[in-house]
């Protein structure tokens, strides 16, 4: 464990409190700062380096994470208000074995990448995409006289309306559709 | 940050009482505006109480054909409601032309509805801002304003209401229902929100410990064709330069029915009160369209460098005209 874990321990206190993440399928019992948000205590405190803090603010999505298997910017969520919660990360995505997600595959066999540091976030972000597609929730793109409730097929424009929550600086756009695009074939 | 107390809500009454019980308190939804704010320095809460968890989640169909919304209804889930998209397609519409997904799974009803401006003098606690701090000027009036307001704009303030979903709501005849110490009333969306005035801090007509617990969505808009269009300087994932949510019925060559508002003109979203008024009854022609679109925009007074919105404005509202009165006028 990190030094920032030992900094955060202690009894709760008016402004600390005791909170409980699942993440990747383990349960952790922290006690936290009430400012904390949620991609700090995964990155200090967890050693889950996976999700990155690209803006803080909720504008690049570079800290994407699936919470109860919704996407959402974890650098906006206080980690008290999430007592109970699941939370998925690019690490927990791969399961107990070495394979990886298939969309991970696909990023690598895509190289819908340059440095990297956007990848988990795309890639949280993308499987939340596909499963609210799959829901039958629209998108800005979606046809309105689209039937509701249907699930909605995920074609380039989707895909890229979608994902805008994701900035790629390197610009690898084109080729995260197309990982994106192998895995809902 | 500073540090701050926090206490989860299980009932509205519980909310309030913790509210009342907490000087320099904020109520938490989604977060993804306060906790933003608070990172900034702009919101500085002595204590948070949480209401995300209040069981406000719901969308009902009420019996007379009107539909509630929950309060805590995260925006992804009131997109993509049946009734929503199959009965008041503007409210979808508008609902999706905003933030990102991540930023929809997050966002409540309630809370898009009392989102903070994004004027930058605002969020810049450097700057002098009368909204943040009241007497210290406005740095926007005579600074950067491409995105501020035409419309209803004070000498205090420029500022305007960044929601997408509220010009939606303000068009759609919608009601805000809140719940406070006084017990529960509800007012007019399209007055929930005020103009800045001289008093610029106070964005809204809720009362300090008030919680917004839910919209409803009126039968008389029901099943009135309406959309949402929204002009930004991207094709995703952008603040409106301009906006608007109409819904008009047409039945035998006359506009029976007009409702518009415009979004990111001004402080609160436009109701186009004057515009309606002489479309009703008028027949559905591109000329009553530019003749009702113009005499509301005669109201504006655009700053500086921010001229460009009322022909924006105009162009937007007059293709969503045409567009949702097409079939009645062929």
């Amino acid at each position: 464990m990190d030094s920032h874990q030992h900094q955060d321990e202690g009894p709760a206190t008016r402004h600390r409190s005791e909170t409980t993440l699942r993440v990747n399928g383990k349960p952790h019992t922290l006690t936290v700062d009430h400012r904390r948000v949620l991609l700090d205590v995964l990155r200090e405190d967890l050693d889950l380096f996976g999700a990155k803090k690209g803006c803080d603010h909720g504008q690049c999505g570079a800290c994407t994470v699936l919470v109860d298997g919704r996407r959402l910017n974890s650098c906006l969520l206080l980690a008290i208000a999430l007592d109970g919660c699941e939370v998925t990360t690019v690490e927990g995505l791969s399961g107990d074995g070495e394979d990886l997600h298939p969309l991970q595959r696909a990023f690598l066999d895509r190289d819908a990448f340059q440095c990297g540091y956007c990848t988990p976030g795309q890639i949280c972000s993308a499987l939340g995409a596909i499963a609210e597609a799959s829901a039958g929730h629209p998108s800005h793109v979606t046809d309105p006289t689209a039937p509701s409730g249907e699930p909605v097929p995920l074609d380039r424009d989707e895909i890229r309306e979608r994902l805008s929550g994701n900035l790629c600086r390197c610009g690898a756009y084109p080729r995260i559709v197309d990982a994106v695009e192998d895995v809902i074939e | 940050m500073k540090t701050f107390d926090y206490v989860r809500a299980d009932s509205l009454e519980e909310a309030a009482d913790a509210f009342a019980a907490r000087p320099g308190a904020r109520y938490l939804g989604g977060g993804t505006n306060l906790v933003d704010l608070m990172k900034l320095g702009v919101e500085r809460p002595a204590a948070l109480v949480d209401i995300s968890r209040l069981p406000l989640d719901t969308v009902e169909e009420l019996p007379d054909g009107s539909l509630r919304i929950g309060a805590t209804v995260r925006n992804s889930d009131l997109a993509a409601h049946r009734a929503v998209r199959d009965r008041w397609p503007a409210l979808s519409q508008a609902v999706l032309a905003g933030a990102s997904g991540q930023l929809r799974n997050a966002a409540t009803t309630g809370g898009n509805l009392l989102q903070r401006t994004r004027c930058p003098y605002f969020q810049d606690v450097a700057k002098p801002c009368n909204k943040r701090e009241p007497g210290s000027g406005c740095g926007a009036r005579d600074g950067v304003h491409r995105d501020h307001a035409v419309l209803g704009h004070s000498a205090h303030c420029v500022a305007t209401h960044p929601s997408d979903m509220a010009v939606a709501l303000a068009a759609l005849d919608a009601r805000v229902e809140l719940y406070g110490a006084d017990g529960a009333r509800s007012l007019p969306a399209a007055e929930f929100h005020r103009l800045p005035g001289d008093r610029p801090e106070v964005d809204t007509e809720i009362r300090p410990g008030e919680i917004i617990t839910g919209v409803v969505l009126p039968a008389a808009t029901a099943g009135v064709p309406s959309a949402y269009r929204k002009a930004r300087d991207r094709a995703s994932y952008a603040f409106a330069l301009a906006s608007v949510a109409v819904a008009v019925g047409v039945d035998d060559g006359v506009v029976t029915s007009a409702r518009i508002a415009f979004g990111a003109l001004a402080h609160r979203p436009w109701r186009a009160r004057r515009a309606e008024e002489v479309l009703l009854g008028a027949a559905p022609t591109e000329a009553a369209f530019e003749h009702a679109v113009d005499l509301e925009l005669s109201a504006a007074e655009p700053l500086r460098d921010n001229a460009y919105k009322v022909p924006l404005a105009r162009g937007l509202a007059l293709d969503v005209l045409a567009r949702l009165t097409a079939a009645a006028r062929t």
